[in-house]
């Protein structure tokens, strides 16, 4: 790949190796001024470790880097600022105890007589965000804004000090809709203005609606750079995964779960000023769905169906006898299992190893006294990163070194291990990569024929669709609507959420 | 099984080799180091002397272990080992039995331990914070039970405990070691440490799993009130006397450092407790090791510091991460040694 003047950015031959393993193998990547890229690959494909070469993250164990056609070699994310590369992360990486000017202008305050001017720089910072179409009061703190403004001050910030080149690292990740509309805005603002932008994403509308080139990586490799325009969805997903995916989810409603009893009674359950109490019965072997927007309250139902957050109003009952839903301990005592939404604060626990988090919850139930012996506990695992296919060098590694899908699927095992009765997810599939996405849904599908309840909550309207034989929607922090048979379709959980008049987002 | 064995001697190699570095170099300086006696049934030396005094900071070093464990801390360690030794002190001396008056000290402690714990993991109190109180107000609790004085006793029971010696060993020894194969049996052998590990490293998912985590948070400062008042009795049968200004002073600082050169992370989750204890040997070794060689005392801490700044550096990440980059291409031969051996 020859630099020429139309690139401000290229690597060429990238080399990164972690103990045992190479992260990267000779990987090209070429950025033009003006163009939106997406870096594309499943979860452990070397994304990340790419970005964090090109931003001094990590050190780069072989390779070329140019910027502007010069060689660079950032040793830090400083440097890399320095070099014109700026970055904007997932989790965004800004303080939110500070405000928002503040923030803007962290660490080259304009100054007067040696003391920060603040009405300076909220001027400024006014001024900058005026740019994004952004007008919000500059001395508030940051944390009282959206995740989605928070992510337009980071890239104000970010753009501001490096003006070359732009990461965004899945930026639109935790964003609804109306929210995504207004950022790409903001890139593509920013890509007329000549900058070059990396697009990280696991969602793949967004890549066709914003990209010009996509990059997909596999295992460490390039796998190709092509123009988006011509590179049919098909093909990419192939290239992603290196095969074709038989059939992303199948449809088939005729077969799910009509039949059973009731097997889960939930009446008038609710706490005040998390979730208004609702009733829900839960068949043997049926998935229900939960949907709504994000705020609406469904990550408080399955706190309280599991007992992280105390139900006080409702009564709960299985096969007629009344639960004792009063603790995470007490529910997993009822043989419930909960899969949170944030796996890295609420889910894995980093420092131990696979087979250490795979035994957790079951060690935890027989209480300490009675171990599971190593034997044991290898085999536990060993069967489940087989049967899920968790893809680890081997089981003593921390977990905390895993690709987020991988993170997801010992969690799952984790469950699993305790062979839970009524199981609860919350967003399994979010941001983890297609292949491991498919995976995670066959394995729901699998569960519930075993005969296991399943609760499944996700912003993935068709994926939801294809699963549940009902759906509960939300809004408010309340069950407004209950949907089943035919009436199950993305169109009908759009327009029970959109029923009079929710709110756009939270 | 062996293979848990070669898992051992990995993560207490640096322990070792920096302890017996230690003890070559005073050897060194000081010939007559290595050398031991038999005396009316009891050994005696150097080597022995650092075992026996470096008793309460092993002791202490158990239960700040497993509270690190925990991504806690327990200040107050030093100042319960003066309220234990005064406890111990009031009641040998106001007539209860030996037996009473060990169950009262121990319960003491546990006491203590308590509410240690409480306030950690109910009230959810900063460890540093919560075990402060306990550590600027014990040594007031201390001067009231002593009455400002140093109470001194002379039951001969008690006594033993600190001055007496069984199956050759001084019983200082005897019960810090019974005490630390007692503990890290419980803890491996249940899953105990397993679940405190999980805690350490992430409290939430760890209570999410079903974990108890409160029950585990108050036993891991229960326990560290318990070897705070078996130190604290040692330390009071030692002197035949409590003081409560000066009992226990500033250990609890050596108790965490043990845990920290035993390379347990601050940062709760993975712990070794027989690494704290070679921890605390190496701080005592350290201590004896510069009286023995004759240094003016006034460089006493500097040396201390430095040699511990120098253990650290060699057990930083990056450190560690050099080292393993240097050996890689020997890795075999490294192999085939631990086999020979």
């Amino acid at each position: 790949m020859q630099p020429d003047n139309s690139h401000v950015l290229s690597a060429t031959g990238i080399d990164k190796i972690f103990p045992g393993a190479k992260a990267l193998n000779r990987v090209d990547f070429s950025l033009r001024r003006g163009e939106v890229h997406a870096l594309l690959g499943e979860n452990g494909a070397g994304k990340s470790t790419l970005v964090k070469c090109l931003t001094g993250a990590y050190r780069r164990d072989g390779g070329r880097i140019l910027v502007d056609g010069a060689d660079a070699d950032p040793q830090s994310t400083l440097e890399a600022q320095k070099l014109g590369i700026g970055t904007v992360y997932q989790e965004v990486n800004l303080l939110p105890n500070l405000t928002v000017a503040e923030n803007l202008f962290l660490g080259r305050q304009p100054r007067r007589f040696g003391l920060i001017d603040a009405g300076a720089m909220n001027r400024q910072a006014r001024a900058l965000l005026a740019e994004y179409d952004l007008d919000i009061d500059v001395t508030a703190e940051l944390a009282a804004y959206s995740v989605a403004v928070q992510q337009v001050v980071a890239i104000a910030r970010a753009v501001d000090l490096s003006g070359k080149v732009l990461i965004l690292d899945e930026p639109t990740a935790s964003l609804d809709a109306h929210e995504v509309a207004m950022l790409f805005r903001i890139v593509r603002r920013l890509k007329e203005r000549g900058l070059g932008i990396i697009f990280i994403t696991h969602f793949l509308e967004q890549v066709y609606e914003i990209s010009d080139r996509i990059t997909v990586l596999r295992n460490g490799q390039l796998v190709g750079t092509r123009e988006t325009a011509e590179l049919s969805r098909r093909e990419l997903i192939a290239m992603m995964l290196g095969r074709e995916l038989v059939q992303e989810v199948a449809v088939d409603h005729g077969a799910k779960g009509e039949g059973g009893d009731v097997r889960f009674r939930f009446r008038g359950f609710g706490r005040k000023g998390h979730i208004q109490p609702f009733d829900l019965d839960v068949r043997a072997g049926e998935v229900v769905g939960i949907a709504g927007l994000l705020g609406s309250g469904r990550t408080e139902t399955a706190e309280i169906l599991f007992g992280a957050e105390r139900a006080d109003s409702g009564t709960a009952e299985a096969d007629g006898r009344a639960l004792d839903l009063s603790s995470p301990r007490a529910a997993i005592r009822e043989k419930f299992g909960f899969c949170p939404e944030d796996r890295k604060v609420d889910g894995i626990i980093g420092d131990l190893s696979v087979r250490e988090n795979i035994a957790l919850a079951l060690q935890a139930r027989r209480g300490w006294a009675r171990p599971i012996s190593r034997g044991e506990q290898d085999r536990l695992a060993d069967d489940y990163i087989k049967a899920l296919d968790i893809r680890t060098s081997d089981r003593e590694k921390p977990i905390k070194l895993l690709s987020g899908g991988n993170q997801q699927k010992a969690i799952l095992a984790r469950w699993l291990a305790t062979n839970p009765d009524f199981l609860i997810l919350d967003e399994p599939t979010r941001g983890i990569d297609v292949g491991a996405h498919a995976e995670i849904i066959r394995l729901i599908e699998s569960l519930c024929e075993k005969g296991m309840s399943l609760i499944v909550i996700s912003s993935e309207l068709e994926e939801l669709v294809a699963y549940s034989s009902r759906v509960i929607v939300l809004r408010d922090r309340a069950h407004v609507a209950e949907l089943t048979g035919g009436k199950v379709t993305t169109e009908g959980i759009v327009e029970a959420i959109a029923a009079s008049g929710g709110r756009a987002d939270a | 099984m062996s293979a848990t064995l070669k898992s051992y001697a990995v993560r207490l190699f640096p322990q070792i080799a920096a302890l017996a570095v230690i003890l070559l170099m005073v050897s060194i300086a000081f010939p007559g180091f290595f050398r031991l006696e038999m005396q009316n049934g009891r050994l005696y030396g150097s080597l022995i002397d650092i075992l026996n005094r470096g008793a309460p900071v092993a002791l202490l070093s158990i239960g700040m272990t497993v509270v690190i464990a925990t991504k806690g801390i327990d200040l107050s360690v030093g100042a319960v080992m003066a309220i234990c030794g005064a406890v111990a002190a009031a009641c040998i001396t106001s007539g209860y039995g030996l037996v009473a008056t060990l169950l009262v000290t121990l319960g003491t402690g546990i006491l203590c331990g308590l509410w240690n714990g409480i306030l950690v993991a109910v009230l959810d109190i900063q460890p540093i914070i919560a075990t402060l109180v306990l550590m600027v107000a014990g040594r007031g609790i201390a001067q009231l039970i002593t009455e400002g004085a140093i109470l001194t006793f002379n039951d001969p029971g008690l006594i033993f405990i600190g001055s007496g010696s069984f199956l050759g060993l001084p019983m200082p020894v005897v019960i810090w070691l019974t005490f630390g194969i007692v503990v890290a049996l419980l803890v491996r052998r249940t899953a105990l440490g397993m679940l405190i590990e999980a805690l350490g490293v992430n409290r939430r998912a760890s209570m999410l799993s079903g974990v108890s985590t409160g029950v585990l948070l108050i036993a891991a400062y229960v326990l560290s009130g318990l070897c705070a008042a078996i130190a604290g009795i040692i330390a009071a049968a030692d002197i035949r006397g409590a003081d409560a200004n000066n009992a226990g002073l500033w250990l609890e600082l050596d108790a965490i450092l043990a845990v920290v050169v035993g390379g347990t992370s601050l940062l709760g989750g993975r712990f070794s407790i027989a690494a704290s204890l070679l921890g605390a040997l190496i701080i005592q070794s350290i201590n004896t090791g510069i009286l023995l060689s004759g240094f003016p005392p006034e460089f006493n801490l500097i040396i201390k510091a430095a040699i511990i700044v120098l253990i650290l550096v060699i057990q930083s990440p990056r450190a560690q991460t050099a080292f393993a980059f240097l050996s890689r291409p020997r890795a075999g031969e490294k192999k085939a040694e631990q086999e020979a051996k």
